[in-house]
């Protein structure tokens, strides 16, 4: 058997060199000769810029360069990587995004200049006596108001703030309008899908280089798919062809979908690398951060659960406010639309469903993928709306949950996808165990004795991941493909090589990947090594988000590999002067059926680069194989969430008592990891749930801008928690059966946190609460029970 | 941050002689607010005099009155060490932020910022202790005078904190979910000549005794005494973390979880 093959819970390797602070970031990145660039940017939400008087700062110390964005005038504008096709047909629409701002700044955080110095400390010295020319413009921050006639455009030659109106399936709209209509009963409920700041631990940071003696090109930057940027910076920005232009995300400290867009900074420096022939670095503060990475969620929905008259879901009708913020990030246009809308029949067979998202451009920060990613605000306004219904009609919830669940699979829903597996009984079983359901009675009235109030939420979750196929996505709008690539290198002593186009940047690749090389090859997982984050030496990849790296990315590993096994085998025939069709390899021996001749796998991989006794005239030398796979479909990871909150009936407190999640990942590679990836969603969820509050002002000043306003989880907000993964049901059509389990978490949480505190709230007379938007604050809490 | 210069005197005399050679120098404690300050680029001090390098300002020690004196220097952690005499401040020294924070942040250096959201100014109006400084003496009633406003004059450095000790005390603080500081805090002592009651973290003012509260308990000390009351809600401060109505009724709430607690 192979050491550490599929199945092991083999601890990361990579976790070495972080825990012991030898990790290689792209800020440990230094160029001899680099120089600093600090941005100056906008301290108003919205103006028109006059002008931007430099000349004060150009004579300070240390000074090299400072540029505006008359500087990128003949440069193409950062470019978004998905149109939308609204209601009526017509393309969304598309603003400019220059690399600094021209004509107007749209949000706090929006970049005017650029100073580039000697030092960090003199570029942002120099900074401070750059003088703006702004004339203030009201600013546009509320959505609905944004879309009122006449209202402030953020975009003077936009036609107003409606980047669409999207239906979907817009067939179907009359078809749901009728069933809504002749219900038995109807459960309406408005919410908000509270915006968050992503906060990944490190920092964005971009290190351009240029050699004049080459004309190459080199960025070094965080991200977590340095191959999308190299074709958008190259292609649409700087017009650098791919040959001359290699982009290089080394190790990554957290993204959460954050670090998957182009931004203007990466253009930046990039940009002046070759304009100064020097190096040039940006290193973001955590106050830059906050008000430049790009944010997440931000929806304000109504959704309208329709019921027969036996409590069967009828029809589910949402209409949806996305904000857009002020320009459209790298794939903003698709969160709210293909990767919200085709989730709204969630784990039920609900017959017609029609889901409305009109996006809107407001003087924000632009908000785009965050962890889940369109699929957390579909399972938060579904799972939230059936809990409320389940109370109106005074059934049981999961019982509510499984009469209307699918249950036979293949199963097409009516927003135009095709669920391959799931066995949502199942992981509702399962939950019930790990969550000691039946104990819930027992662990009230002990709250109670200690003055508590004590709630019980429940929910359900599907998520489309895998992403994506790349035919289907073109067809709705996406301007790349989505497969993924892997070069295994097999050296001549029978080491391996593994080159990915996934991106590791906390996922643990660099430990899973090589379970899958070890178990197909029969061979020791540490003869496997990965590499992945730079374009030179890694085939065309399209990184890591959408939970979408082991069942795309692993399933170009496997077809890599099974290149590799019929080459071995072939060598191996040859060296045994046997028939290929007898070769089998097992713990790696290649060995003769029916024999006692075998040749070990060190013997076949020295062939095939010493090639003395080698088949030449049939067979190439070397052993290198690369596969690009595209999936058939996306995988559907599903699970059953419950949560147990005490509520502090004085203040409005909530703590959360415990927590349990039973997942369907399909098979799993390294449970260990994938109990962790579960982990940090749930506290991501809960996060959003009950801290993360991203507020902004009338004014379009970010309120919560620092830690001291902005509350990430800390150990002490999540409990210790219930997680099982036995229930799988393996993906149909990639070669590894996963589904993958990076989103899952932070899906699936949220609701269940809701459900719980207004569970809690009800059971103590509150019963005019039945919602209380995110985050649940204990000053929210409080307010709500105060009638 | 910057540039700035930085001096590290011995005794409290030099450092009142390099803080009075300009007003652009500025004392620095434990930094604890001074230092992300400054990150901010929102002071530009010309130099800064470090207090931690002054012995007589650190450590714990009883008077003659039976009142414990704890140094301005002193760090929290060491707060909440030593003084064991008087357990509700050593608690209170122990919920303040985190062990990084409360090895660096001192006692002189948070009540000379007087933010209101701290604690310590709590313990110190809670318990009519004396801050005394180079130059005088100042009842805590005298001293706190509003949002980051004291009766220190230019230069003045805090020196020692005097804190009679109560027969019983207890501090009692709703975290701020963000920066843990007190949204709410309430410190209740029982003296023998009478109840304090002071509340950090929840009004415009700053740090106030809620006096109401003292006279009922006055004649009544426990939580009853204080059943369905808190203090008006105008002068409360207001913000994303709570309204000012929300505060107000967390005053109530945490003065009455204090009696209940205090030992």
């Amino acid at each position: 058997m192979p050491k550490d093959g599929i199945g092991a819970s083999t601890k990361r390797r990579e976790d070495v060199r972080f825990l012991t602070g030898n990790g290689n970031y792209t800020d440990d990145i230094n160029i001899r000769g680099q120089a600093y660039v600090h941005f100056l940017r906008s301290d108003v939400a919205h103006g028109t810029l006059n002008g931007v008087d430099t000349s004060a700062a150009e004579g300070m110390p240390g000074v090299i360069r400072i540029f505006t964005g008359e500087d990128f005038a003949e440069v193409g504008g950062i470019p978004c990587g998905w149109q939308v096709t609204d209601r009526h047909g017509e393309p969304m629409q598309e603003p400019a995004h220059p690399v600094l701002a021209r004509g107007k700044v749209r949000h706090v955080g929006d970049p005017i200049a650029a100073v580039v110095a000697e030092t960090r400390e003199q570029a942002r010295d120099a900074a401070e006596a750059i003088m703006p020319d702004i004339t203030d413009l009201p600013p546009v921050m509320d959505m609905k108001e944004a879309l009122k006639d006449g209202a402030t455009k953020v975009h003077d030659d936009l036609t107003s703030n409606l980047c669409y109106d999207w239906g979907f399936v817009e067939e179907n709209k009359g078809a749901v309008d009728e069933a809504i209509k002749n219900a038995a009963h109807v459960t309406t409920l408005e919410l908000v899908n509270n915006r968050l700041v992503p906060n990944a631990m490190e920092p964005r940071v971009a290190v351009g280089d240029y050699n004049r003696s080459t004309g190459d090109h080199t960025l070094y930057t965080t991200s977590q798919n340095p191959h999308v940027i190299r074709l958008l910076m190259g292609a649409f920005v700087l017009g650098i062809p791919e040959h001359k232009l290699r982009v290089v995300a080394p190790d990554v400290g957290g993204g959460f979908g954050s670090k998957i867009y182009h931004y203007a900074e990466e253009a930046f420096c990039t940009f002046a690398a070759k304009a100064l022939n020097r190096p040039v670095k940006w290193t973001c503060s955590r106050s830059e951060a906050f008000i430049s990475d790009a944010h997440g969620r931000d929806h304000v929905t109504k959704i309208e659960l329709a019921l027969d008259a036996d409590n069967n879901f009828t029809a589910v009708r949402t209409e949806t406010y996305a904000n857009m913020g002020a320009y459209l990030s790298t794939f903003a246009p698709s969160i709210p639309t293909w990767l919200h809308g085709t989730l709204m029949a969630g784990n039920y067979k609900t017959p017609n469903i029609y889901v409305n998202v009109k996006a809107v451009f407001t003087n924000t920060v632009p908000v785009d993928a965050y962890r889940g990613a369109g699929r957390p605000e579909a399972t938060y306004q579904l799972e939230r709306v059936i809990d409320k219904a389940a109370r109106e009609l005074g059934v049981d919830p999961i019982a509510l949950r499984r009469q209307n669940f699918i249950t036979e699979f293949p199963y097409a829903t009516p927003v135009a996808v095709e669920y391959d597996t799931g066995d949502y009984n199942a992981t509702m079983d399962k939950l019930s165990e790990i969550a000691d359901l039946s104990g819930f009675e027992a662990r009230l009235q002990e709250s109670k004795a200690r003055g508590k109030l004590r709630g019980l939420g429940v929910n359900c979750y599907i998520e489309a991941c895998g992403i994506a196929p790349s035919n289907l996505v073109g067809q709705l709008g996406a301007r790349a493909g989505l497969y993924e690539s892997a070069t295994v290198r097999v050296n001549a002593t029978g080491g391996i090589t593994v080159m990915t186009g996934s991106h590791s940047h906390g996922q643990g690749h660099e430990t899973a990947f090589p379970q899958v090389v070890a178990e197909m090859l029969g061979i020791d997982a540490s003869m496997v090594e990965i590499e992945h984050g730079d374009t030179a030496n890694t085939p065309m990849g399209m990184g890591t988000y959408g939970s979408r790296s082991i069942a795309v990315g692993g399933s170009a590993m496997v077809r890599a590999t099974e290149k590799i096994i019929a080459k071995t085998k072939k060598i191996a025939a040859h060296l045994l002067e046997a028939s290929e069709a007898d070769i089998e390899l097992k713990d790696g021996q290649f060995s003769v059926a029916g024999t006692d001749k075998s040749v070990a796998w060190g013997d076949v991989t020295l062939a095939a680069y010493v090639p003395h006794n080698y088949p030449l005239e049939d067979l190439e030398p070397g052993l290198e194989e690369t596969a690009f796979y595209d999936p058939a479909n996306f995988t559907y990871p599903s699970g059953a969430y419950a949560c147990e909150v005490e509520v502090d009936p004085d203040t409005g407190k909530v703590t959360i008592e415990r927590f349990a999640a039973a997942d369907d990942f399909g098979n799993i590679i390294n449970p260990m990891i994938v109990s962790g990836q579960v982990h940090g969603g749930l506290a991501q969820g809960i996060g959003q749930a009950l801290l993360e509050q991203c507020s902004y002002d009338s004014d379009g000043q970010l309120l919560s801008a620092s830690y001291m306003d902005y509350t990430m989880p800390r150990a002490d907000d999540v409990p210790f928690y219930q997680v099982d993964h036995s229930c799988q049901t393996p993906c149909t059509h990639n070669p590894l059966g996963v589904k993958g389990c990076g989103e899952a978490g932070a899906i699936g949480s949220p609701p269940a946190v809701v459900n719980a505190v207004v569970d809690a709230l009800q059971r103590a007379g509150h019963s005019n609460v039945t919602h209380i938007d995110m985050p649940l604050t204990p000053s929210r809490v409080w307010s709500a029970m105060q009638g | 941050m910057y540039a700035f210069d930085i001096e590290r005197p011995s005794t409290v005399s030099d450092a009142v002689k390099l803080l009075k050679e300009s007003d652009e120098n500025q004392p620095l404690s434990g930094g604890q607010t001074l230092i992300p300050t400054l990150k901010q680029r929102l002071a530009a001090p010309e130099k800064l005099i470090s207090l931690t390098g002054i012995d007589e300002m650190k450590g714990i020690c009883e008077d003659d009155d039976g009142r414990l004196c704890i140094g301005a220097a002193t760090c929290h952690a060491d707060v909440a060490a030593g003084a064991g005499k008087y357990p509700a401040l050593a608690a209170l020294a122990r919920q303040i932020g985190d062990p990084a924070v409360r090895n660096r942040g001192t006692l002189g250096g948070s009540l000379a910022n007087n933010d209101p959201s701290a604690c310590y100014p709590s313990a110190v109006l809670g318990s009519g202790a004396t801050v005394v400084t180079n130059s005088r003496e100042i009842a805590a009633d005298d001293y706190f005078q509003g949002m980051f406003a004291t009766a220190l004059e230019e230069g003045e450095i805090i020196t020692e904190v005097k804190f009679p000790v109560p027969e019983k005390a207890c501090y009692m603080k709703f975290e701020q979910p963000a920066s843990r500081f007190a949204l709410v805090g309430v410190f209740v002592a029982k003296y023998a000549d009478g109840v304090r009651v002071a509340v950090t973290g929840a009004s415009e003012e700053g740090v106030f005794r809620w006096t109401e509260a003292e006279e009922k308990l006055n004649s009544d000390f426990s939580s009853s005494a204080l059943e369905g009351m808190s203090p008006p809600a105008d002068n409360m401060i207001s913000d994303l973390h709570g309204s000012g109505a929300y505060r107000a009724h967390l005053v109530g709430v945490m003065a009455r979880r204090a009696v209940d607690a205090a030992h």
